[in-house]
């Protein structure tokens, strides 16, 4: 999910009402944005394995949550909020292409030089069809079959994870993520570490390779889970995206892995946008209850000041201390929850939104956008397997990345136009799907035959 | 980018297309393919320009002054660079990555200069790109024929000449010659003249005038 936090805009009134208004005066869309959010995070969680979270990331929720009031608006102030909604809007689509390009150069660089995510080396248990049937119709069988499997071990996570959260029960919660991105942070960096460097065949011994991922672990838990500078937040989130992207596009059969890619882009857009849906039925129930959503995997691009947390101590904190705050929940939402069993980790990108409870408190916020992990995963997942499969190389690859940022870019757009939470994946995967399939089947010939005469169009 | 993609997805359909019609792969329908990539690409540019004119419209009415905060002009810029990125990525990118992988160049009889000429055909093609993209909206936006005919024309001359390879003289050289006259074209239509060019060399004189501004406009106050 992609959310976009208006702050009030401190060019404007001084005047806390104002802002405070400004702010409340989000529509309780947004809240349900958060809630989609926090369900994926939650489903993520559930899932990991092999859904990334990409699902939930994709909500795009506009505005700032407003958990409390009514929101006053004036059409002199939707005017201007809609315009400054533009302005830094459009800032902050580039700081969303940033972090969503490196995740992707480092998926690509990855598969195109380290032969083992490319091997094939079994299955996760949540495809128990094999693909290596003789026949087509066989083939795709499986592939469908494995996607409904994927898909509803997905929706049973998400659900399960909006009754923990309904009936409160936080410290499983939080005890299933800090697991989650425990694993992720060590095991796949140790799997990771080892494979490069048997790539480039570069000796490491056991102390140092200890010190070096113990040292990388913590820091990153810590990132991600309690404090810590936003840039090294950014980046141990893109670092767990890309670490997640790798093992699903090393264990998920070819065929498999462009179904379930486009089965999840519908499954999200439905999950986003229907009434009935489980993330919505989180966000409002984290409205209803004026608290942040759990942390759910997302990253953001802008230091989101904390404004009226639901945390009894928090009148008594002051803006920095309300700041890391902000940081923390976000850096919870960002971490990916890995499952108990599963190598994956699945990572949902819901959007936490700060529901405002105190409007005194209400601090200035950046305006920011937000996007889940789980989107993150899967535009790298795209991206990779075209760069693993598809036999146009760089073309396709090159094809699919324009494909992506367009469609985020898309998606973008209409978070400032509709100002409630979207879905980030339907529009990238739908293009990225187009581009890779017509480019590798089409236009690579094309370019092969132009180029072997030099030919220049 | 997204725009020359589809221009690119589009003339790759209709080569297929004819190919698969046909059943024989030849010079002829070559020819025809790159003929209709390069009314496609400046059909796509074309959509461009009117895509971005309404965001320049749309941008205008929401920003406070009227104006909106990137002309016209930049737009032009950016949509012919990135017009040109695009290409001269597809062109060169598996070149790239074919040239460090072990082979020789050239050992069945073609040119072993293809790196180096590859290399140079894509500079110009990008440079040109973004001169075309210039003109082209300028064109566009004055309403005028001839602009448009003109960057058409030397779009579909510069890929023509590249199908004399491996005869490098005839095409690199022209290639480069129109890439500079585009060039210098492009830059008069963005408002650039010599005048402009030594101006910008003798910074003085411009923080002079602004000085003297300045003080025509303490005058008052101090009265």
């Amino acid at each position: 999910m992609i959310t976009f936090m208006n702050n009030s805009d401190s060019e404007e009134e001084p005047c806390n009402e104002r802002t405070s208004l400004m702010s409340a005066e989000s529509p309780p869309v947004p809240s349900y944005q958060d809630g989609l959010q926090a369900s994926e995070a939650g489903e993520a969680q559930a899932h990991r394995k092999r859904r990334a979270g990409n699902s939930r990331g994709p909500n795009i929720t506009g505005g700032e949550t407003s958990g409390s009031g009514v929101p006053v608006r004036e059409s002199a102030l939707e005017n201007e909020e809609e315009e400054l909604t533009l302005k830094y809007g459009a800032k902050h689509v580039i700081m969303l292409f940033v972090p969503v390009t490196l995740c992707m150069i480092v998926v690509v660089a990855t598969i195109k030089s380290v032969r083992f995510y490319t091997e094939k080396n079994g299955q996760l248990i949540y495809t128990p069809f094999s693909e290596d049937t003789p026949s087509v119709g066989q083939r795709l069988l499986n592939s469908v079959l494995n996607t409904i499997v994927m898909i509803s071990v997905i929706i049973v996570m998400t659900v399960f994870l909006v009754l923990l959260y309904k009936y409160r029960c936080y410290k499983f919660i939080h005890g299933w993520l800090i697991l989650s991105s425990l694993m992720l942070l060590f095991l796949f960096t140790y799997i990771y570490l080892g494979e490069v460097l048997k790539t480039y065949n570069v000796a490491m011994d056991y102390p140092t390779l200890f010190i070096v991922i113990w040292n990388f672990g913590a820091v990153g838990m810590i990132c991600i889970h309690w404090k810590g500078p936003l840039q090294l937040q950014q980046a141990y989130l893109i670092m767990i995206s890309a670490l997640m992207a790798l093992v699903f596009i090393k264990y998920l059969p070819e065929w498999s892995a462009w179904v379930i890619l486009g089965a999840i882009s519908i499954y999200d857009l439905m999950a986003v946008l229907c009434p009935k849906g489980p993330l919505r039925m989180l966000v409002e129930t984290a409205q209803e209850r004026n608290e942040p959503i759990f942390p759910a995997l997302i990253y953001s691009s802008a230091m989101m000041w904390t404004v009226g947390m639901a945390k009894p101590d928090t009148a008594a904190r002051g803006p920095s201390q309300q700041a890391w705050d902000a940081a923390e929940d976000g850096r919870e939402h960002l971490r990916s929850p890995l499952h108990a069993e599963s190598q994956m980790s699945e990572t949902r990108s819901p959007v936490p939104t700060r529901p405002v409870t105190s409007l005194e408190e209400l601090e200035e916020e950046e305006r920011g956008v937000k996007l889940g992990l789980g989107d993150f995963i899967f535009y790298s997942v795209l991206v990779g397997k075209a760069a693993a499969t598809a036999s146009g190389d760089w073309n396709t690859t090159l094809a699919c990345f324009v494909a992506i940022l367009i469609g985020l870019c898309l998606t973008l757009l209409l978070l400032a136009v509709f100002k409630k939470a979207l879905p980030a994946l339907p529009i990238s995967i739908t293009f990225g799907l187009i581009f890779y399939f017509s480019t590798d089947n089409l236009v690579r010939p094309f370019m092969d035959t132009l180029a072997s005469h030099q030919l220049y169009i | 980018a997204f725009f020359w993609l589809l221009s690119l997805l589009a003339a790759s359909l209709l080569w297929f297309v004819s190919v698969q019609l046909s059943g024989r792969e030849d010079a002829a329908l070559l020819l025809l393919g790159a003929a209709a990539a390069v009314l496609l690409q400046e059909l796509c540019r074309f959509a461009c320009f009117k895509m971005l004119k309404k965001a320049d419209e749309g941008l205008a009415i929401l920003s406070e002054d009227g104006q909106s905060p990137i002309s016209l002009r930049q737009m032009a810029y950016v949509s012919g660079l990135s017009f040109g990125i695009i290409s001269g990525l597809f062109s060169i990118a598996n070149i790239l990555a074919d040239s460090a992988g072990p082979g020789t160049v050239g050992i069945h009889g073609d040119s072993p200069y293809y790196f180096i000429t590859s290399a140079f055909l894509t500079m110009a093609l990008v440079l040109l790109h973004t001169f075309w993209g210039i003109i082209f909206f300028d064109a566009c936006e004055r309403r005028r024929a001839g602009g448009l005919g003109l960057v058409v024309g030397s779009h579909l001359l510069t890929s023509g000449l590249t199908f004399l390879n491996p005869w490098y003289e005839a095409s690199l050289g022209p290639i480069f010659i129109l890439t500079l006259c585009t060039g210098l074209w492009a830059f008069g239509t963005a408002g650039g003249s010599l005048r402009n060019v030594l101006k910008c060399l003798s910074c003085k004189q411009k923080t002079e005038g602004q000085v003297m501004l300045y003080s025509a406009l303490q005058v008052p106050t101090e009265e």
